[in-house]
């Protein structure tokens, strides 16, 4: 893609995006809304795996925690709604950093293991909690501000704030932070080497995906007005993981092209099968053989980073 | 305190036995993972499948041979045998082409594994509960210490040590395991002196596809036998692996045991949480450890 074309590109995506709900049905205008938020989480997943090279692999957690926190601030403390909606992704955020801490000392496949085991502490204890979270049930009829009850007031403040997080997203990659985080990825040594701290720079990096992570979880719980434990179960974690991949982890719209692929993938095979994760598997398993660097990955002019040696 | 008052009840050691077997059964399967680990480098997510396949085929044996001993001792060597070659076909079908790519795409891989080996139990099985009634030969209980415990249970607290002995023999003493061991630590350089590391990577994938099968297998009579048992399995192995070190059997057998001993415990202890038990006490190991209780050996 040259880059005068992108620009004028995302104009036409967003324009197209903002138009949706007006030529669309009911329900489709709802499953954009998902395929929005979803790709939210994607995208903030992959500044973690795809930027910073840190093996994220409980990230349906924050995911969860933002949306139970908000959740539980709409339907318990009386708070404004927009202390509910920051409520849920600093929560994430704060999760992420106490998450970070424990696991930052592993290296790699260690790194990711240990994550994905207390993402499902996390998942236990809400699964568990019936008195707080409403245990395996989920919480459900979560009062909403009437401005983003109707459908169309959901999907445009989703929109809204997708749009804002992704670009503010894309402007920490590309700032001098953004950088050296992708130079740790590179060469984590060689970055120390010249001064980095490179500790720092991670947690840094957990915390903001964490938090987008978790914004994406609190524009959940406008769609839905629900929340249920298995949002942040694991293997919707590596289902993420798989968005990024499909996408094209090194690229910066690759999760999003992906989650979105996914998501309707998902909407479309449910209505005719209940094999999805026959499909979701066999997908995946033709996207690492044939297409590793993903969808976007194609057009990329900057190849990977090379592996370096870890355990 | 009724937290005391339950800590210190006479079920209190009659849970410490429960909790030894089903430490034995944890040790099985992540001993399996810790071998894969420790050779190939995959934290093999498909692994709580091969379990969840080792317990369906048993039941589909015993249901086959019509029940009693020998239909379940057959099953305890045959369905074991029919994971061990299902994982024959996914690392000579897929891994042994992959072996040069980055770790996250393998993991990734071994995780679409997990999905359509979960929707093939599906196809194959069916979504419905299954069980396997405990032969009468293992029927009735024990006394031990005026307590009684089922004899499946010991039956399960013998067999843990022998697959300990088994597998530290398969190690330590014979070529392949020596060459396994090498090529865990330098693959390269195992190859480069004339030996074929992919036929390595299969055999140990085989041996760890048996004995999760054997796992599954081994549980058989003790759970529901259902779709969703490969889900929990996978993270507490994964912890296990965490804990004991990285490919280090006698680590898998510490972890199994931390694991086991705090979930029979912590049931004990807080009946709601305490599942939360054993993962309470990984964050404890790994705070202290981070690199997990014993060395990585290989």
């Amino acid at each position: 893609m040259k880059r005068s074309a992108a620009p004028l590109l995302l104009f036409l995506l967003l324009a197209a995006l903002v138009a949706l709900p007006q030529v669309l049905p009911r329900f489709h205008t709802y499953v954009a809304a998902i395929v929005l938020l979803t790709a939210l989480l994607a995208t903030s997943l992959n500044l973690a795996i795809g930027y910073t090279g840190l093996y994220q692999f409980g990230h349906a957690v924050f995911y969860g925690v933002g949306a139970y926190g908000t959740a539980l601030m709409l339907t318990r403390s009386g708070m404004p709604a927009p202390v509910s909606f920051l409520a849920g992704p600093i929560a994430a955020a704060v999760l992420s950093l106490a998450m970070g801490l424990i696991c930052i000392r592993l290296s790699k496949l260690y790194f990711g293991m240990l994550q994905i085991s207390l993402g499902s502490l996390v998942w236990a204890v809400v699964y568990r909690w019936y008195s707080f979270t409403g245990g395996d049930d989920g919480i459900h009829g979560i009062p909403l501000p009437d401005a983003i009850s109707s459908p169309k007031g959901s999907y445009y403040f989703i929109l809204a704030v997708t749009a804002l997080c992704v670009f503010a997203m894309h402007r920490i990659v590309r700032s001098p932070f953004g950088k050296v985080i992708q130079g740790i990825r590179d060469n984590p040594v060689r970055a120390a080497a010249i001064g980095v701290d490179v500790r720092r720079h991670q947690l840094a990096s957990l915390v903001i995906a964490g938090f987008f992570g978790g914004v994406a979880g609190s524009l959940f719980v406008v769609v839905e007005s629900s929340v249920f434990p298995d949002m942040m179960f694991w293997t919707f974690s590596l289902e993420v993981l798989i968005m990024c991949l499909l996408g094209g982890m090194y690229t910066f719209f690759g999760p999003f092209v992906g989650a979105s692929v996914i998501v309707l993938l998902r909407v479309f095979a449910s209505v005719h099968t209940q094999y999805w994760g026959l499909i979701l598997g066999t997908i995946l398993t033709l996207v690492i053989i044939f297409l590793p660097d993903g969808l976007l990955g194609v057009f990329a002019r900057r190849s990977r980073p090379k592996e370096n040696a870890d355990a | 305190m009724d937290f005391a008052a339950n800590l210190f009840s006479s079920g209190t050691l009659s849970q410490i036995l429960v909790g030894l077997s089903r430490t034995t059964i944890l040790f099985i399967v992540s001993s399996g993972m810790s071998l894969i680990l420790g050779v190939l480098r995959i934290p093999n997510v498909a692994h709580g499948s091969l379990y969840m396949i080792g317990a369906f085929s048993a039941w589909s044996v015993i249901q086959l041979l019509g029940g009693g001993l020998f239909a379940f001792l057959a099953a305890m060597v045959v369905a074991p045998l029919i994971v061990a070659a299902v994982g024959f076909v996914l690392e000579r079908g897929f891994f042994s082409y992959l072996y040069e790519r980055e770790h996250l795409m393998l993991l990734l891989l071994t995780f679409s594994f997990a999905l359509i080996l979960g929707d093939l139990v599906k196809i194959v099985w069916g979504p419905e509960y299954r069980s396997v009634t405990v032969p009468v030969f293992f029927q009735g209980s024990a006394e031990i210490f005026g307590l009684p415990l089922p004899w499946y249970n010991l039956f399960l607290l013998v067999v843990g040590p022998c697959i300990a002995v088994f597998l530290w023999l398969v190690i330590n003493k014979t070529n392949l395991g020596k060459i396994a061991r090498a090529a865990a630590v330098d693959g390269e350089m195992v190859g480069a002196v004339g030996i074929n590391t992919g036929w390595i990577f299969a055999f140990t994938f085989v041996l760890g596809s048996f004995l999760a099968g054997l796992g599954g297998a081994l549980i058989a009579p003790m759970v529901n036998i259902s779709l969703g048992m490969d889900h929990s399995l996978i993270m507490e192995t994964f912890l296990i692996v965490i804990i004991g070190g990285l490919g280090n059997m006698w680590g898998a057998l510490l972890g199994s045991l931390i694991f086991g001993l705090t979930q029979s415990l912590g049931i004990l202890i807080w009946p709601q949480f305490g599942i939360a038990f054993p993962y309470l006490a990984v964050v404890a190991v790994l705070v202290v450890r981070p690199k997990g209780l014993l060395s990585s050996t290989w």
